[in-house]
């Protein structure tokens, strides 16, 4: 993160200041130095960069094919292309929206709830760093990093109304959650002067590492929003046996390579920072399929292909508001228990309501992510992450293992404002659609299934 | 001429294919078909969702013998298809009124 890549920079600097010193003030040597200086500051530069742009590709990833084959798998086979447009769609169309004024209103200055237009048309975003943000890579490396986030987020509600919207509606309405409920929310956990933003002058700090509360919270209550609004699939529940498994088994696994960048970048550089969350990531996936298989096989007799992925993608949401702010052995735990906590959500208590969140966006990354965001609160420590410093320069305490226990209220005060602004922008939105394109496919298109009736295309054809 | 339907475990069908090959079977028709018998469907779960499962993937094989080779062809499916567990599957045996060789017009044993 920004505080380490300072530190190496500064250990660097003092040997060269010791240089200096001996050196006697030699114009010729000072010229050596200050070159010296600048090299090694471009050395860092580039390391950074290089892993930011992977990264930035690695999230990219997630979406396009990671979540299209996870979810494209997940449906029944005369929905595949269009389950998988949908996350396409994010991708072209979000991207649109960012470059125009989406960054801007997210990671601009502006005020505690919504940035300002000042990287409108991303004028001011091009090589030179922003310093605020990561002062080691170029502000177009941030900005093109983020961006993958904003088109993964609407990509992952597509999940709660698989199998019955329309294009139209669907477009439509992710573009406008994606202006009224992610910029906001973006920007208030990680822009300048955002209101839970905790290093950039948060009214309530909150740590979200990589997007627990930005990216799981709100997409996954959205989701069930959505869910309950749309209602159920025609013929629900009978008959909705997942297509292929073999292509979800594919998604799930780029998810997890591809969550590296998503959360191992989100250190902003190629530092120790990253290292961690890297671990801190890897393991909770790997405890969180243990936990979601086990409780399966002590369940129903059997332990699933499907739930050990869905318990891997479980791990990996809870890990994300965390990776940075935690060590190896509390990430087990949290992976663990979000593959149990998410298994109960989807195997019970959706059942026992019976709405159907079709492919368990809520379940996952709802819950998942609430229990990831208040964990942090708990497990955060500055043993990894000592990027607050307070008057005397000392690392503060974190979470509540540092003994900064009302971080667990900051962290349950970030949810509240996520699940809010997730619920009622969602409902505002969904009504809207509802009453100018519209949201539900007709009954007979929907039976048809959403690659002929909405796309003119099918996903198979075995005989051609 | 009798006509032999198998109705048999996929994955015998292999077994069912050389044995029949070695007594000098050459023309059959394989399909993948579904259903059940006394062996009933099972259960799946996805995620919590139970679904049952009625109909179980079996492998059906048809073919016609000429009226003096049909005892050897029946013992031979029956040998290569047979597990001795319930879903070994079943054979039906018709007979048969003609058979016609489309391509030059052949009629009768002459056509198999």
């Amino acid at each position: 993160m920004i505080s380490e890549n300072r530190c190496r920079m500064l250990r660097l600097s003092s040997f060269c200041v010791l240089l200096a010193g001996v050196a006697q003030a030699d114009p010729a040597t000072d010229a050596k130095i200050a070159g010296l200086e600048t090299a090694v500051k471009a050395a860092q530069s580039a390391g950074d960069n290089a892993w930011m742009m992977t990264s930035a590709a690695l999230v990219l990833m997630m979406t396009g094919p990671g979540l299209a084959l996870f979810y494209g798998g997940l449906v029944r086979k005369k929905n595949i292309l269009g389950t998988m447009m949908q996350s396409f769609m994010m991708m072209a169309m979000i991207t649109v929206l960012w470059g125009l004024f989406g960054y801007s209103l997210a990671f601009g200055e502006g005020s505690a709830f919504l940035g300002d237009l000042r990287y409108m048309f991303l004028e001011g975003v091009g090589s030179a760093p922003n310093p605020d943000y990561a002062g080691t890579i170029p502000q177009q490396t941030f900005m093109v990093y983020q961006l993958m986030f904003a088109i993964i987020t609407p990509g992952l509600i597509t999940g709660a109304f698989a199998e019955r919207m329309k294009f139209s509606g669907m477009a439509l309405f992710l573009l406008l959650w994606t202006v009224f409920v992610y910029f906001p929310m973006a920007h208030m956990v990680w822009g300048k002067g955002g209101l839970l933003n905790a290093f950039l002058g948060g009214k309530f700090p909150c740590f979200d590492f990589a997007g627990g509360t930005v990216v799981h919270i709100t997409s996954g209550v959205s989701a069930l929003v959505c869910a309950l609004y749309l209602g159920k699939r025609v013929g629900f529940p009978e008959g909705m046996k997942p297509h292929s498994l073999t292509l979800s088994f594919i998604g799930a696994c780029l998810l997890w390579v591809g969550w590296f960048g998503f959360n191992a970048g989100s250190a902003l550089g190629a530092s120790g920072l990253a290292t961690s969350a890297f671990v801190a990531t890897h393991f909770a996936a790997a405890a969180a399929a243990l936990g979601w298989m086990g409780a399966e096989w002590i369940g129903n007799g059997k332990p699933s292909a499907l739930g050990g992925i869905s318990g891997a993608v479980a791990g990996l949401v809870a890990i994300t508001p965390a990776s940075g702010f935690v060590k190896p052995m509390p990430a087990l735990f949290i992976g663990f228990l979000a593959g149990l906590v998410c298994y109960f959500m989807v195997a019970v208590v959706k059942q026992k309501f019976g709405y159907d969140d079709s492919l368990d966006a809520f379940g996952v990354h709802g819950a998942g992510g609430t229990l990831g965001a208040i964990l942090t609160g708990v497990f955060a420590t500055n043993a990894v992450n000592d990027t607050l410093k307070d008057a005397a320069g000392k690392p503060v305490a974190l979470g509540l293992v540092d003994g900064n226990g009302a971080q667990v209220m900051n962290q349950i005060i970030g949810c509240g404002i996520a699940w809010g602004l997730a619920i009622v922008g969602t409902l505002v939105i969904l009504k809207v659609v509802d009453m100018t394109v519209g949201l539900r496919m007709t009954k007979e298109a929907e039976t048809q299934g959403m690659d002929l009736s909405l796309h003119g295309e099918e996903g198979y054809i075995l005989e051609s | 001429m009798k006509k032999l339907e198998g109705i048999i475990q996929p994955f015998k069908l292999q077994e069912v294919l050389d044995a029949l090959k070695a007594t000098g079977v050459d023309g059959l028709t394989v399909s993948e078909v579904k259903g059940h018998g006394r062996q009933k469907g099972h259960k799946e779960v996805y995620r919590g969702m139970e679904y049952n499962v009625d109909f179980l993937p079996k492998t059906k094989i048809e073919l016609v013998a000429a009226e003096g080779r049909v005892d050897e062809i029946l013992a031979t499916l029956l040998k290569a298809a047979r597990t001795g567990q319930i879903g070994d599957g079943k054979i039906f045996i018709y007979e048969v009124v003609d058979a016609i060789r489309i391509r030059n017009g052949d009629r009768g044993e002459a056509a198999l």
